[in-house]
């Protein structure tokens, strides 16, 4: 396989998503982006870990380096780890998004008032 | 161009493909289906990058729970079934800096690995990725359950006006 088209690939996703945060105004399409970064992330990171491996195969480790064993599959763990992250990150993001509709009626993060209002919203 | 070159390549466009159509559809429901197919095709590039239980992870996790969750948002929300004019901003600053950090990663990543030919790996199964996570990776892992856990709670206090309400004021 050429480690390059992965790679790429995951280049591509992640500026899509960097794309997606900036243009969108809706909060669930700015969050469907997030997860589009995220997966590009994944794909480097499994991408990184197969082309090492393959690459590093009869390379001698010094042994005080892994007292535990020699360590594999370490990027396919990252990878699960930051699909768990990803997972809460979507939870708190939804409730807060449902929040904020259920107090303004609306889920545009452009119009979000960064300064505090005397007058108390409505909720 | 190997066979894993050629499925590499297919699913490759396949998931950029829909990861743009998520990104400039103007329908709500249609970017969250078109997430699926995005998040789909990268699963199986895992599986052909030998991580058989990242890919399964992704499919259960994401397309399962995490697209679910959005619709669910898109829904409670009173997204509208048909085409919304009002979902997008100005496009030319997220067209440059987008652009800009997906082509210069591009072209870095390319100019890093060039043509250079991998052999396959041995495929990460469950019983391999179990051995490291709960061996390697134990402490990380249990902080990560601390960290579900605080999601959780999150989620529940922010989504129930009831509490955390401040004194004298009506919840």
């Amino acid at each position: 396989m050429h480690a390059v088209i992965p790679y790429v690939t995951g280049a591509l996703l992640f500026g899509l998503g960097v794309y997606g945060v900036l243009r969108r105004r809706n909060a669930i399409l700015v969050l469907m982006a997030v997860e589009l970064m995220l997966n590009a992330v994944n794909l480097i990171l499994v991408t990184a870990d197969a082309a090492v491996r393959a690459t590093l195969v009869g390379v001698q480790i010094e042994s005080w380096a892994y007292p535990n064993g020699r360590p594999a599959h370490s990027g396919g763990v990252f990878a699960l780890f930051v699909i768990v992250l990803a997972a809460a990150e979507v939870g708190v993001g939804l409730a807060i998004v449902l929040q904020y509709y259920r107090m303004r009626r609306a889920v545009h993060v452009d119009e979000v008032a960064l300064h505090h209002d005397d007058e108390q919203v409505s909720r | 161009m190997t066979v894993a070159d050629v499925l590499l390549l297919a699913l490759g466009a396949v998931a950029v493909g829909s990861g743009a159509a998520v990104v400039t559809s103007n329908h709500l429901v249609r970017s969250g289906l078109y997430l699926v197919i995005s998040l789909g095709a990268v699963a199986g590039l895992y599986l052909v990058l030998g991580a058989e239980l990242v890919a399964w992870v992704q499919i259960l996790v994401y397309v399962g729970a995490v697209v679910v969750l959005l619709l669910f948002a898109v829904m409670l929300t009173r997204a509208p079934i048909g085409p919304s004019r009002d979902l997008d901003r100005p496009a030319w600053p997220a067209l440059i800096v987008g652009g800009g950090v997906g082509l210069g990663l591009a072209a870095l990543l390319a100019d890093a690995f060039r043509w250079t030919l991998y052999d396959r790996p041995p495929p990460g199964t469950a019983e391999r990725m179990g051995t490291q996570i709960f061996g390697q990776w134990v402490l990380p892992f249990e902080v990560l359950s601390i960290l579900l856990l605080a999601a959780l709670v999150g989620a529940i206090v922010l989504s129930r006006p009831d509490i955390g309400a401040r004194e004298g004021e009506e919840a």
